[in-house]
């Protein structure tokens, strides 16, 4: 029409393959070095907590970060996890071929039920209804007195996969969580670039928009939210094996409020932000809490700190200097 | 003439004590443009809201394309062809302007529940959004952020992202507000364009634009259509006239 057609339209130029992937490939190569560099059992399962926190800080970030969804509940569905495997494991059902599956189910389930009722809401109602799930999900833990109530529920050993005790080594036990954590980083990936992904962005850009297009943005939420509760359920499952041992300490909302800080702190939006964010806080609060019994006092002050000076995360402030 | 394709019937809608819509009927016809007209606070964007969803009415109803959508939400009226665009333009920000007309697109490519295949380089959707591009003459402009564009181009987006949406019916809530002379012409341009493919609903304060535009145009004061008919008609009714005493542009 009035302008003359473009010539051969120029689809988005993607910045060149390295400058992707740099990051996530440097972050899972160090993690896959650590067995061999630092072999102490501590160090290990050390890191292996922080995966598994870097697993559930993932999901989070797909309600967080792509959908600006604050939900203050998601220790929940870690906790549902450890619990299914846990209880399962008390009534002799100790193979994860079985034992994963249900526990995944179990936190997709309770996102379902729960996702329905709370995306009904928006803000500070959103944060409000979330939480009171998770205090309920809490509670009732407390109160499961045939499991254990308060004082939690002991494995006798990790999972057997297919019979096989594989996963009481150490090492393996590593390698199997930090290939879930690949495994889920992909998968994720994967999600927040499809067409589904693409409305659960839009929906987060500008809502009335979406409407005006067609798309029902509850209807997206709420599927995200139970991919969100199944993953982290999973990690739960997974948290579950580390210490063999689940206790309704797993699900409290002060743990909410960590996967929270540890997707903003890391760079909400992007993938490899969260896992950053949470390896970097399970770490720091580790060290912090060795030097002193007072370290929140230390800890407290250093997250304003990155609020105040890496507004996007720690991925933003990577970013720029290796722009440099 | 055929069947209307959107028709209004007997509409109410009331906040408090403020009648916004008192009673109005429209029937806008195939491959008709129809301006709504009227001084501010007439109740014209509430007109738009209640015809696609987003305002519910206290009584009357809304028949679009034969069927009653009077019950149905934002989204499903947008599904079956009802089309908007927005007095504040509303675009999704961080989106690339190639990626907002390919949003729309994908609403009306199957379900949206595909979790694996990259949504960026499908060529389909990418395609259908480039050639609407290409017709509003932003094409330039595809790989740039939404939120970098000016307020008029801004406008053009919200027209390519219509134009994909398989429209039956574009609702243009003022799209020249806020252009300057030039981007008001070239709007001008886009519709005459498309004048005859869609019908239109346009609700507008250039009158120059709206008598150049209109095949038919409804007059709304105080939440009621004070007259209705051809342009000529339109700017001779005294009522009308009395409506916007004093408003130099349409003397």
């Amino acid at each position: 029409m009035a302008e003359p057609p473009a010539p051969t339209p120029a689809l988005p130029a993607t910045p060149p393959l390295w400058r992707r992937i740099w990051l996530p490939v440097l972050v899972f190569a160090l993690l896959a070095l650590v067995p061999f560099v630092w072999g102490e059992r501590f160090i290990l399962g050390l890191v292996t907590r922080a995966m598994i926190m870097a697993i559930a800080a993932l999901s989070l970030d797909l309600i967080l970060g792509y959908g600006a969804l604050v939900s203050f509940g998601h220790a929940a569905f870690l906790g549902l996890g450890a619990y299914a495997v846990a209880i399962l494991f008390s009534h002799d059902i100790v193979d994860a071929a079985i034992a994963f599956p249900v526990a995944i189910l179990v936190g997709a389930g309770f996102a379902f039920v729960t996702g329905a009722i709370s995306l009904k809401t928006r803000g500070v109602y959103f944060i409000m209804i979330t939480l009171a799930f998770g205090q309920m999900a809490f509670f009732t833990a407390t109160s499961l007195s045939a499991y254990g109530g308060d004082d939690g529920l002991r494995m006798f050993h990790r999972s057997e996969v297919f019979g096989t005790r594989v996963l009481a080594n150490d090492t393996t036990f590593y390698f199997v969580v930090l290939g879930t954590l690949a495994g889920c980083f992909v998968l994720l990936k994967m999600i927040v670039g499809s067409r589904f992904g693409r409305v659960l962005r839009g929906a987060k850009e500008n809502e009335r928009r979406m409407r005006a297009l067609g798309f029902d943005p509850f209807r997206y939420r709420l599927a995200a939210y139970v991919i969100a509760g199944a993953i982290c359920a999973l990690a739960g499952a997974l948290f579950a094996n580390l210490g063999m041992f689940v206790a309704p300490a797993y699900m409290t909302w002060q743990r909410s409020g960590e996967f929270i800080a540890m997707v903003v702190l890391g760079g909400m939006g992007t993938l490899i932000g969260p896992i950053i964010g949470a390896i970097g806080v399970t770490l720091v609060e580790e060290w912090l809490a060795a030097l002193t019994q007072h370290w929140k006092v230390i800890f407290g002050p250093m997250v304003v700190l990155v609020a105040i000076f890496a507004r996007g995360g720690i991925v933003k402030l990577l970013e720029r200097v290796a722009g440099k | 003439m055929t069947a209307p394709i959107l028709s209004l019937n007997n509409l109410h809608k009331a906040y408090g004590a403020l009648k916004v819509t008192d009673g109005v009927s429209l029937d806008v016809g195939a491959g008709e443009l129809h301006a709504i007209i009227g001084p501010n606070g007439a109740g014209k964007t509430t007109l738009i809201s209640e015809i696609t969803g987003e305002v519910a009415l206290d009584a009357g109803t809304v028949t679009f394309d034969g069927t009653d959508v009077t019950a149905l939400p934002v989204h499903a009226r947008a599904l079956k062809g009802l089309t908007r665009s927005f007095q504040i333009t509303q675009v999704l920000p961080g989106f690339t302007v190639l990626e907002n007309v390919a949003t729309a697109a994908q609403a009306h490519d199957g379900s949206s529940f595909h979790f694996f295949r990259s949504a960026g380089a499908d060529r389909r959707l990418n395609d259908t959004a480039m050639a609407a591009l290409g017709e509003v003459g932003l094409a330039a402009r595809a790989i740039l952020p939404a939120a970098s564009l000016s307020h008029g181009e801004k406008r053009q987006l919200e027209i390519a992202m219509a134009l994909v949406s398989q429209p039956k019916l574009l609702l243009l809530d003022e799209p020249m507000a806020g252009m300057g002379r030039e981007e008001t012409e070239r709007m001008v341009a886009v519709l005459m364009a498309l004048k005859g493919r869609y019908p239109m609903v346009l609700v507008e304060h250039d009158m120059h634009a709206v008598f150049r535009l209109a095949d038919r145009i409804s007059v709304l004061v105080y939440g009621q259509v004070i007259a209705s008919g051809s342009p000529e008609a339109v700017r001779a009714d005294p009522a009308v006239r009395e409506a916007y005493l004093g408003e130099e542009e349409f003397g």
